[in-house]
């Protein structure tokens, strides 16, 4: 095994050893807990842009390719694997990337508003890595929860009534979630006799008829686990309120939370139930493009509604979920190829919004917002170790209102879709994927339900226009009182960061959905990826 | 043997439900206390439930695979419950923080009328 293979299981070790060796460095030593955290973070990101290389490196056997890790060096179908292919190396470049933006967004205040942030940010960020690699259903139970346990403590950041009673009904519905989680899996070893992915695809062809229902159902059920955390309605409601009580950086990168759900149900209802699987073929399919539309039309009513950002960009999420999830339930190569497009371009939209979320009330209520909670509830600990110029240090922004209208602009295009930004770019791949099922130009028969979406995919990007434009004029140019907020350098530079990102994803649009497109197209032939974790013969014949 | 944990697996089942649907936090922690027993011992009877097989060994060392429960639910189900202790500790700092803060054991912080 070459060297660079081991890069596979640096996306879990980086963060654990990070965050359990922050937690022995003392509270009162902020600076330096900042800096070790953004080092790892920084490496975390160079080792996803390398597995991105690595996945997307080899143009062999046309273009499909998955490398596999064993952990402990058995052989693939017995232990602990890990896997990457060009999909899960998308995602953790992803969750780089806003887990940088957002560690970088909290350096300037948000780190100090409880104990234990940074050890609980790199545990979120070990929980997701895993999620993303691993390649069997235990241990993506396993990782879940501990990207659920870091998020629990991240949502209760800084404190207050109303986080922690968001957080109790975040916490209660995510365990009761956990627990179809388990019974699905463990359903599905009942009648397979495996957890691995890639042997469970192979053994899925043998399972005799009589049991096909017992793995029809235990497949629902795992899905019931992941819908809820990727917030298909109508088990959603617990979403925008949780997202709004977030602080702002936790909100940015529980943004990549959603879309852990949507991923799993991408890679397993492709890898299981795909063209290769019988009767088994399109399981769950129907039920995601409707559901899917049904999120739309819920969270796009949920947009128009809202009256504060917090909960806008809460519904928003939302909109993102219910779109990825009927472009799941569509599962044709293009409509994933776009799908995988969009996801990259709203989870950094919707991770800047978040952040610049906080900016703008600051422009409202100064000194009145969020954080006063944060002082009432944990006592004005600044005051006994002299760091009460705290707010002094750091370079402010100036102009700052004009700064933060030109971002709200680029994340309000972001959302609704429209050019020059990647939402645009996203949204057309999407659509086009939807009306060309046959290829381009090919005539084909376009069932009413694709309309349909279609026409909800549209019309939640309007939605989210009027409601962003609405907020906007509220926000900027309502000259009740006019005062300029106190915005540092280090909280804008992330949020610019995300939307140069967006910008970088239109520019170079052609790269990116070559490489969503070599994404999908190995998504809809697994047996590349069943090769790359059972070895070049696959034991489909020994059985 | 099958019938008696399948029923108990289906009274926990109900029961965590059922309190799971309650208003109050006790209720709650108790209803996912009781479902993850269930859950608990369903992956255990996922490996098949036989009585007096031998757990690694048996006498006379290693024989035929058949000869051996499952091991695999076995380790499910000790991981499921480390991390359930875990979590469920981790709701309970979380309710007593809420009642802390609101003065209610609602859950939704305040008494419906």
């Amino acid at each position: 095994m070459e060297w660079t293979r081991h890069l596979l299981i640096v996306p879990i070790l980086l963060p654990l050893v990070t965050g359990a060796s922050l937690l022995l460095i003392d509270e009162t030593h902020h600076t330096l807990k900042a800096l070790v955290s953004l080092a790892s973070t920084v490496l975390l990101l160079g080792a996803a842009v390398a597995l991105m290389r690595m996945a997307d490196g080899d143009p062999g056997a046309g273009g499909v390719v998955s490398l596999s890790y064993a952990v402990a060096s058995w052989p693939a179908p017995f232990a602990i694997v890990l896997v990457l292919d060009r999909l899960a190396a998308l995602m953790l470049v992803m969750t780089a990337i806003v887990a940088f933006a957002a560690l970088v967004f909290s350096l300037a205040r948000w780190h100090k508003a409880g104990p234990h942030f940074h050890s609980l940010f790199q545990f979120l960020l070990m929980g997701l890595g895993g999620a993303f690699l691993t390649g069997d259903l235990f241990n993506l139970f396993v990782f879940f929860e501990v990207t659920l346990a870091a998020s629990y403590g991240l949502l209760l950041h800084g404190s207050g009534a109303f986080r922690v009673r968001s957080g109790l009904h975040y916490i209660a519905i995510n365990l009761a979630a956990s627990l179809l989680f388990l019974i699905g899996a463990s359903l599905i070893y009942g009648v397979t006799g495996t957890l691995n992915m890639a042997d469970l695809a192979v053994r899925l062809h043998a399972v005799p008829a009589e049991d096909r229902m017992l793995l029809q159902a235990g497949a629902a059920i795992l899905g019931i686990a992941f819908l809820v955390k990727a917030g298909m309605w109508p088990l959603c409601f617990w979403l925008p309120s949780a997202y709004m009580a977030a602080a702002a950086p936790v909100g940015a990168i529980f943004v990549v939370l959603t879309k852990v759900g949507v991923y799993v149900l991408l890679r397993l209802s492709l890898l299981l139930f795909g063209s290769e699987a019988g009767e088994l073929t399109g399981f769950g399919g129907m039920v995601l493009l409707w559901g899917g539309m049904a999120t739309i039309a819920f969270a796009a009513s949920g947009v128009l509604a809202s009256q504060a950002m917090g909960r806008l960009a809460g519904y928003s999420v939302l909109v993102s979920s219910g779109t990825l999830l009927a472009a799941v339930g569509m599962g044709d190569t293009a409509v994933v190829s776009g799908a995988l497009f969009y996801l990259v371009s709203s989870a950094f939209a919707t991770a800047a919004f978040f952040m610049l979320i906080e900016l703008v009330e600051r422009a409202r209520e100064p000194g009145a917002d969020l954080l006063a909670v944060t002082i009432e509830a944990y006592g004005e600990e600044g005051e006994e170790t002299g760091e009460r110029e705290d707010e002094e240090i750091g370079v402010v922004m100036p102009g700052a209102l004009a700064v933060l209208g030109v971002c709200f602009g680029c994340v309000a295009l972001l959302l609704a879709g429209l050019p020059p930004l990647s939402g645009f770019v996203a949204k057309f791949a999407l659509l086009t994927g939807m009306l060309n099922l046959d290829g381009l130009g090919a005539p084909a028969e376009i069932p009413p339900r694709t309309w349909l979406l279609v026409a909800l995919v549209i019309l939640s990007g309007l939605a989210a226009l009027v409601a962003m434009m609405r907020s906007g004029i509220r926000t900027f140019w309502a000259p009740l009182e006019a005062i300029v907020p106190r915005v540092l350098v280090v909280e804008v530079a992330p949020i610019v960061a995300l939307l140069v990102l967006c910008l970088l994803l239109t520019v170079k649009g052609g790269a990116m959905v070559g490489y969503t497109e070599a994404a999908a197209r190995s998504l809809h032939d697994p047996s590349g990826y069943i090769q790359g974790v059972l070895g070049p013969e696959p034991r489909a014949a020994a059985r | 043997m099958e019938l008696t944990l399948a029923t108990a697996i289906g009274v926990l089942a109900g029961s965590g439900v059922w309190l799971v649907l309650r208003p109050r936090t006790y209720q709650l922690v108790i209803g996912l206390s009781l479902l993850s027993y269930a859950v608990n011992l369903f992956i255990f009877s996922m490996g098949r439930l036989r009585v007096g097989a031998a757990p690694v060994l048996g006498e006379g060392g290693a024989g035929v695979a058949a000869d051996y429960a499952d091991p695999v639910p076995q380790a499910l189900v000790l991981t499921a419950i480390v991390i359930g202790f875990a979590t469920t500790a981790l709701l309970l700092v979380v309710l007593i923080a809420a009642r802390g803060l609101t003065g209610s054991d609602h859950v939704d912080g305040r008494e419906s009328r």
